[in-house]
C-alpha cells in the first residue's frame, strides 16, 4: 500500500489548481435554464481551449492523456475551486465511453472532438413512457429504409434535451424482437425533420428534461453505435461509468461536505449535538468514498474491470448526497425554505437548489433499488428468481 | 498511489486464513467458549510459528520485524474466524507498545510474546476492563499519565465475563511504585494514545472480518433456505438487507486500510482517520450483525446454531476502543472546533 502521490501527480494537481482557481466563472445562473446555459456552454470552451475539458482522452481529441489518478485529481480540484456542473457531462461521461469501446475511427473522429469542445451537445435516450426501471420493455421502434433508419415513438426524461443537439439511445430494430434482444443503439440528430422536442420542468422548476418524439425521423447508417441488434450490450457496457466514478467522483462530495463543515462552524453556538454528528457522518461518508475510490482505481490501474462494483458507489454517492444536503437544510432552520431570490438567502440558496439536485441521485442511473438488486445477484449471488 | 496489498502480505493472510479454517472451525469455539480459559488448545503455538504474534517484533529479538500495515489483513482473518485468542490485545497492542518502550523490558519480554511463551496485555485508563488480562504474563498499566509494567503476580483481577465467552475480561487491581514506572511525561501520553489507536485500528480490522464472516454465512443459508417454493434469498427484501450490509461493509473497509497507512507514516491527519475507520467500520459491522439475525431468522436466534458466537464477537469489538459515537466526537472536534 502506497497512498503518497508521484511528484509527477503533486505537479498535475498544482498546474490544475492555478488554472481553475484563476479561470472558475463565478456565480453563473443554473445551468438547466435559458439564461445559465449559454454561459456553461461558453465555459466547455474555455475548458476546451486549454485541454481541461477531458483530461483524460487521448490528445488527438482534446485530452491530456492524464491516468485515472490524475483524473481523480482534477475532479477534486475543480469542485474545490467551485468550478460549475458540467454542460458536456452526458456526453463526455456517458456517451464517450460507449464511443471508446464500440465507435469506428470515423465516429471517434467525428463525435469525441465536437462533444469535448461542447460544439455538439448531447442527451440520453434511455427512458419512455412506460419503461423506466424496466429498460428492456421499450417500444420506439426503428425501421430499415435505404442506408438508414427512420425512428418511430417516444423518449422522456431526457436530461436538458431542450438544450442538446443530438441524442443517444436505445431503438428497437427488429419488429419481432422481444426484451434484451433486437435493439440498436442509435446516434440521433435533434434538430432533424420527424423529431419534436417538448420541455419538460423538473422538481425545482427549472427546464432540466425534454421528452422527445419520434414521427420517421431518419438516421444513417453511419450514426449506428456498435452494430445493429447488439444495443443492449452496447448500452450496458459503460452502465459502470454512469453509475460509479466518472459521473459523480469523489471530488464533488468532498467540496459540498467542506462548505458543511463551514456552514456548521458558522453556526457553532447553534448547531447542536444531533447535528453535529449528522455533519460528520456526511464529512465520514464522503470520506469513505474517496478512499474506496482509490483503492478500486489501484484495481483499475492494474488492468481489472470496474463490474458491478460501480453499484456500490451509486447508491453510496447518492444517498450521501441527500443526507448531506438534508443535514445543511436542517442547520439553516427556518432559513433552508429560502428562495435563491430572497434577500436573506443564505448562499444565494445553494443549499436548497443542491437538494433538489441532489434527490434525483437516487432515481436516476438506475434506482437504487434497482442497484441493490444488482449487487445482491451479482456481487452477492443471490438467485435472481 | 498503490492502494493495494503486496503478494507477500497475501499470501500470509491466505496461510492464516487456512490455519484458522484447520484450527479454529465454529465446533471449536463452541467448546472454547464452554471451556475454563476460553481458548482453542493449542492454537497460540501454531500463530507464534507462523509469526503472527511476532510480527511487530523487531528481527532482532526474534520476530519479523514489520509494522501497523502488515497486520490488518491478518486481524481481519482472525476477526472472520472468531478466533478466540488475545490476538490483538497483546500481539497487536501491548507488543508494539513494549516495542515502543524499548530498555531491558522490551529485551526481556519481546522474545517471549515472539514465541508465544508469555502473553502481554494493555490496560489504559480509557479502557477501564481489560481484555485477555487473565491470560496475561505481563501488564503495561496507565494511571495518571503514567505508564507501568507489572506481572502477573503483581496485580489482583475481578474477572468481569463477557457475552462473548472466547473474550476474558478483568479490572485490574494495583498500586503504582517507583518499581513499576516504565515511563512519564508527555511520552507516557503519546505511547498511550498510540496504543489506543492500535486498539482501535485492530478492532476495526477484526470486525471487517466479522462482518464479512456473517454475511458470508447469510448468504450461504439465503440461497438454500426456501419458503414459499423459492430460495429466500430471491425475496427483494432479503437482497435489499443484505445489499445494505454489503455496501456499508465494503465502504468501510479500505478506511481501515487507509488509518493504517496514515498510523504507521504518522500523517497529521492521523487520529482523523482512525477515529473515521473505527465508527464506520462499528456502525458497519453492527448492521450485518442486524442483517444476518434478521434473514436468518429463528434459527440465527438459536445457541446451537454458531452465527451468535460472531455476533457477540461483533456487539463486543464494536465498543471497545472507543465506540462509533465516541469516535465521531472525536472526529466532530477535530474537524469542528478546530
Amino acid at each position: 500500500v502506497d497512498l503518497s502521490y508521484t511528484p509527477q501527480e503533486e505537479r498535475f494537481r498544482a498546474e490544475a489548481r492555478a488554472w481553475l482557481e484563476a479561470n472558475v466563472p463565478r456565480d453563473l445562473p443554473p445551468l438547466d435554464s435559458a439564461e445559465g446555459f449559454p454561459l456553461h456552454v461558453e465555459w466547455e470552451r474555455k475548458l476546451f481551449a486549454d485541454r481541461w475539458a477531458v483530461v483524460s482522452w487521448p490528445r488527438a481529441y482534446g485530452g491530456r492523456e492524464a491516468s485515472v489518478i490524475e483524473w481523480l485529481i482534477f475532479e477534486e480540484e475543480y469542485y474545490r475551486a467551485g468550478g460549475p456542473q458540467r454542460a458536456t457531462q452526458n456526453g463526455i461521461f456517458l456517451l464517450a465511453p460507449t464511443v471508446f469501446e464500440f465507435g469506428t475511427p470515423e465516429q471517434k473522429d467525428r463525435i469525441l472532438p465536437a462533444m469535448a469542445a461542447a460544439e455538439v451537445l448531447w442527451c440520453q435516450g434511455w427512458s419512455e413512457p412506460g419503461a423506466g426501471s424496466d429498460l428492456a420493455s421499450l417500444t420506439s421502434r426503428a425501421e430499415r429504409v435505404e442506408s438508414g433508419w427512420r425512428l418511430y415513438g417516444q423518449k422522456t426524461w431526457c436530461t436538458r434535451g431542450v438544450f442538446s443537439d443530438r441524442l443517444f439511445g436505445l431503438f428497437r430494430s427488429d419488429s419481432a424482437s422481444q426484451r434484451h434482444r433486437g435493439l440498436t443503439y442509435f446516434l440521433v440528430d435533434l434538430h432533424a425533420p420527424g423529431v419534436t422536442v417538448r420541455p419538460v420542468d423538473k422538481l425545482d422548476g427549472e427546464c432540466g428534461f425534454a421528452e422527445v418524439f419520434f414521427d420517421g425521423a431518419f438516421v444513417p447508417d453511419s450514426d449506428v453505435l456498435g452494430g445493429v441488434g447488439r444495443g443492449w450490450e452496447v448500452a450496458m457496457a459503460a452502465t459502470g461509468s454512469e453509475r460509479g466514478l466518472t459521473l459523480r467522483s469523489p471530488g464533488r462530495f468532498l467540496a459540498a461536505v467542506t462548505r458543511l463543515v463551514e456552514l456548521c462552524r458558522r453556526q457553532r453556538a447553534g448547531a447542536d449535538e444531533r447535528l453535529r454528528e449528522r455533519v460528520v457522518q456526511a464529512w465520514m461518508d464522503a470520506e469513505a468514498y474517496r478512499v474506496f475510490t482509490l483503492e478500486a482505481v489501484s484495481r483499475i490501474a492494474q488492468g481489472e474491470p470496474m463490474g458491478p462494483e460501480s453499484s456500490l458507489m451509486k447508491v453510496h454517492w447518492s444517498e450521501l448526497d441527500v443526507a448531506l444536503h438534508e443535514t445543511a437544510l436542517d442547520l439553516l432552520g427556518p432559513l433552508a425554505e429560502l428562495a435563491p431570490a430572497a434577500p436573506a438567502a443564505v448562499e444565494r440558496g445553494a443549499w436548497l437548489r443542491g437538494y433538489q439536485f441532489a434527490l434525483a441521485g437516487p432515481i436516476y442511473a438506475g434506482t437504487n433499488e434497482i442497484q441493490r438488486n444488482l449487487i445482491a445477484e451479482r456481487i452477492l449471488g443471490l438467485p435472481r428468481k | 498511489v498503490r492502494f493495494a496489498f503486496t503478494e507477500e502480505q497475501l499470501l500470509f493472510q491466505q496461510a492464516l486464513a487456512e490455519l484458522l479454517a484447520k484450527e479454529c472451525p465454529a465446533e471449536a469455539l463452541a467448546v472454547a467458549w464452554r471451556s475454563e480459559d476460553g481458548r482453542v488448545p493449542g492454537l497460540w503455538g501454531k500463530l507464534a510459528e507462523m509469526g503472527v504474534l511476532g510480527l511487530l517484533v523487531p528481527e532482532a529479538h526474534g520476530g519479523l520485524g514489520l509494522d501497523e500495515l502488515d497486520v490488518v489483513l491478518l486481524l481481519q482473518e482472525a476477526g472472520r474466524a472468531a478466533a478466540p485468542e488475545p490476538l490483538l490485545e497483546s500481539a497487536a497492542v501491548a507488543t508494539p507498545l513494549l516495542r515502543e518502550l524499548g530498555g531491558a523490558l522490551a529485551a526481556r519480554w519481546l522474545p517471549r510474546l515472539a514465541s508465544g511463551e508469555a502473553i502481554a496485555v494493555a490496560g489504559l485508563e480509557s479502557t477501564p476492563l481489560v481484555a485477555g488480562a487473565p491470560e496475561a504474563d505481563l501488564l503495561l498499566l496507565e494511571r495518571g499519565g503514567e505508564l507501568h509494567a507489572l506481572e502477573r503476580a503483581q496485580v489482583r483481577l475481578v474477572p468481569q465475563p463477557s457475552v462473548d465467552g472466547g473474550r476474558r475480561l478483568a479490572e485490574v487491581h494495583w498500586e503504582p511504585t517507583a518499581g513499576t514506572r516504565v515511563v512519564a511525561g508527555p511520552r507516557a501520553r503519546e505511547l498511550a494514545a498510540a496504543a489506543f489507536e492500535r486498539g482501535a485500528l485492530g478492532a476495526a480490522a477484526q470486525l471487517i472480518g466479522l462482518g464479512r464472516a456473517m454475511l458470508d454465512l447469510t448468504v450461504e443459508y439465503a440461497r438454500k433456505r426456501h419458503q414459499f417454493g423459492q430460495p429466500i434469498g430471491s425475496f427483494q427484501a432479503v437482497k435489499h438487507h443484505l445489499a445494505s450490509a454489503h455496501l456499508k461493509l465494503e465502504l468501510a473497509r479500505p478506511l481501515v486500510y487507509h488509518a493504517s497507512y496514515s498510523f504507521v507514516h504518522d500523517w497529521p491527519t492521523r487520529a482523523r482517520d482512525v477515529s473515521t475507520a473505527k465508527a464506520q467500520v462499528s456502525d458497519a459491522a453492527q448492521l450485518c450483525a442486524r442483517v444476518a439475525l434478521q434473514c436468518h431468522g429463528a434459527i440465527g436466534y438459536s445457541y446451537e446454531y454458531p452465527l451468535h458466537l460472531w455476533l457477540k464477537r461483533t456487539w463486543a469489538l464494536a465498543r471497545a476502543w472507543g465506540d462509533a459515537a465516541w469516535h465521531r466526537a472525536r472526529v466532530a472536534r477535530l474537524l469542528l472546533d478546530g
